[in-house]
């Protein structure tokens, strides 16, 4: 009895059923919730009848909702908890120190500026490869490839994402860098006059470098950027692409007027995505770059060096006192810190374009 | 010619007639998109040509799949992946009875009750649980089950670590699967008189189940082949261990690294071969687990009329 007037409220769509019909190909996946204001349960006149069955299941999936949004936080507070100890026995400046030693507990002296300038230069050095490349297939994906074949090569770029990272470091060290060896050798010799390509702190060598460990990073982060750069490019709208071939464009000028401003948000934010993606990974850069003697960053990609993640993968064996793990901890909570700022603002960015 | 200038647009077009310039920056652009799809399959099938070639040598000897190194010498040739394939399994499959529930709880609240703030924070904290690094992933589990709670390095606080990895993934799936179960079915289903849970447990999540079960594998394939948890979380042991609660535990990421920072990487040497067996013998489950997840999405699929 009661049924009747719950038939309405419980469906996954506050708008109703016929409201519903005409729009459900055009929801954006990451955007639901724009939906929710909506709907106040109708009045009924008399108290409705909840059934225990029904209570009990919508606390389990809220306690899991809110489960998840308390997670986040926990992880932050845990690592805040552990890391004070090790940063109350750090000798040095935690952020504009460039050592890290920690191996003697009551000893340690070590500072994140090094880990974070290298974290932030394979990553960059990533993302200028990845961006216009993942540009291009996405493009290609959406545009240009057969409708037929689209779907067969949109599962290929997947694929790559389903490498495990620690075979892309073995590859990328024992296979992509002595390939590329004569190439790196050459960029460095001919342009060492410029700093960014100037002979790095583990020469001779050029394999083990933030060089090689950013290119091997930008085919890691490839998939991710181009998933939703093609996500986003599907959905320009069908009269604005008809429209400009109506007006006589070739294909890159419709590209060029309709998709790209439409999608140029989404763009925006799949490449912080990637961004994000990229400062995290760990196994991957832990195996390819190479550790300097003795020697800090010097803003030259063929420098060697740790980024925070490789740093805490590579010293593994130092977590055998909660002190030195508390400073790895610390470098940890940094680094967390620093991918939640950049998927925040990259899910902002493709936020703002869903409404 | 003369007549053109009665029927001149009061406005310049916006794109004149096909100029080779025009022509040229086309054909240019066209060049430049496909040439980035062929960048980027380039390295993949560079990296599954080396993973295949260097580490088909050891995988069709029986040992390999039956032994460990246990009794074998570092740089004996020999013994098997058998413990570290027994621990990545045993690692994926524990981290999926946990991470599976809650994902899918999760998924159906956001689909079924999700309403108003909560659920907004939601699916914000899932997108951003997803872009946690699973080094950081691995560093809370350490802080939480290894300092705060005193417990021992172990299997399972590696399964704890991918957990958190996993629960997006599958929320995000499962989240998909289930918006797209036609409302028809629910309100046919609570017009009957069919309780809301009911109907969510017998016809929604049925109805979305093979999409969901796909996802689900998928969630896992990427997992397993974590290595970062396993360095902060537990040791290598070149023992079988089926025992996840206690000792060290192998898994084939972790034996990979092992082989890497112990055995030198020479062509043709034995850790040589052994990292990339390994390295072959988790591409296989990966596309094994993939293949089932394919499968099976088949047959618990919708029947179309």
């Amino acid at each position: 009895m009661s049924e009747s007037s719950s038939t309405r409220t419980p469906t996954g769509d506050p708008g109703g059923r016929s409201s519903s019909v005409t729009t459900p190909p055009e929801v954006p996946i990451s955007e639901q919730p724009a939906s929710t204001a909506a709907p106040q349960p109708p009045a009924s006149e008399k108290p409705k009848k909840v059934r225990p069955g029904d209570r009990i299941f919508q606390n389990l999936t809220t306690g899991a909702g809110i489960f998840v949004v308390g997670l986040i936080g926990l992880i932050g507070l845990f690592l805040l908890i552990q890391a004070i100890p090790a940063l109350k026995a750090n000798k040095a400046d935690f952020l504009t120190n460039h050592g890290w030693s920690t191996s003697d507990p009551a000893n340690m002296a070590f500072g994140i500026l090094d880990l974070l300038e290298v974290t932030v230069a394979t990553s960059l050095v990533a993302l200028v490869i990845a961006m216009p490349v993942s540009l291009g297939i996405a493009l290609f994906l959406t545009q240009y490839a057969p409708p037929r074949l689209a779907r067969p090569f949109a599962y290929v770029i997947d694929l790559l994402a389903a490498v495990p990272s620690i075979i892309f470091g073995l590859w990328g060290i024992l296979v992509f860098a002595p390939t590329i060896e004569p190439f790196a050798q050459w960029i460095n010799e001919t342009f060492s006059w410029f700093p960014l390509l100037a002979p790095g702190n583990v020469a001779p060598s050029v394999r083990g470098t933030i060089f090689t460990a950013g290119i091997v990073l930008a085919v890691m982060i490839l998939p991710i950027i181009t998933s939703l750069s093609r996500e986003v490019f599907e959905r320009t709208p069908t009269p604005h692409i008809e429209g400009a071939l109506a007006l006589g464009a070739t294909r890159w000028e419709v590209i060029r007027t309709t998709v790209l401003p439409f999608g140029k948000a989404g763009y925006v934010g799949a490449s912080m995505l990637g961004l994000g993606r990229a400062l995290g990974e760990t196994i991957a850069l832990a195996v390819i770059l190479l550790i300097p003697q003795g020697k800090n960053f010097d803003w030259s990609l063929f420098d060697g060096g740790a980024t925070f993640a490789s740093k805490i993968a590579a010293n593994y064996s130092e977590f055998n006192n909660e002190v030195s793990a508390g400073a790895y901890i610390a470098a940890g909570l940094v680094l967390f810190v620093l991918t939640f700022l950049v998927n925040f603002a990259a899910r902002a960015v493709i936020g703002k374009k869903g409404e | 010619m003369s007549t053109t200038s009665l029927e001149a647009p009061a406005t310049t077009p916006a794109f004149q007639q096909v100029s080779l310039a025009r022509k040229v920056k086309n054909g240019f652009a066209t060049t430049l998109v496909w040439f980035s799809f062929v960048i980027a399959v380039v390295p993949l099938v560079w990296v599954l040509y080396t993973v295949v070639v260097n580490g088909i040598k050891r995988l069709p000897y029986s040992n390999w799949w039956t032994e460990d190194f246990g009794d074998v010498l570092s740089d004996e040739v020999g013994g098997g992946v058998v413990h570290a394939i027994i621990g990545s399994l045993l690692q994926g499959l524990v981290c999926a009875i946990i991470a599976v529930p809650i994902g899918m709880l999760v998924a159906i609240y956001l689909v079924e009750y999700g309403r108003g703030k909560l659920a907004r924070a939601t699916t914000f904290m899932v997108d951003i649980l997803s872009g946690v690094p699973s080094i950081v992933a691995a560093l809370f589990i350490y802080a939480l089950w290894i300092t705060t709670l005193g417990l021992p390095r172990s299997g399972f606080a590696v399964s704890l670590s991918l957990v958190l990895l996993m629960i997006p993934v599958v929320v995000r799936s499962s989240e998909e699967m289930l918006r797209i179960v036609p409302d028809d079915l629910r309100e046919a289903s609570y017009a009957l008189g069919v309780p809301k849970w009911k109907t969510i447990m017998k016809i929604v999540v049925p109805t979305a189940l093979s999409g969901i079960v796909g996802g689900v594998m998928m969630a896992l394939a990427r997992v397993m082949g974590e290595t970062a948890p396993l360095l902060v979380l537990v040791g290598y042991s070149a023992y079988t261990n089926w025992d996840i609660f206690h000792g060290e535990q192998a898994a084939l990421p972790l034996l990979m690294n092992n082989e890497r920072v112990s055995n030198p990487m020479d062509p043709g040497s034995v850790g040589f071969d052994r990292i990339w067996g390994a390295a072959l013998t988790l591409v296989l489950i990966i596309a094994l687990i993939n293949l089932l997840a394919t499968v099976f999405a088949r047959l618990v699929a919708p029947k179309k009329k």
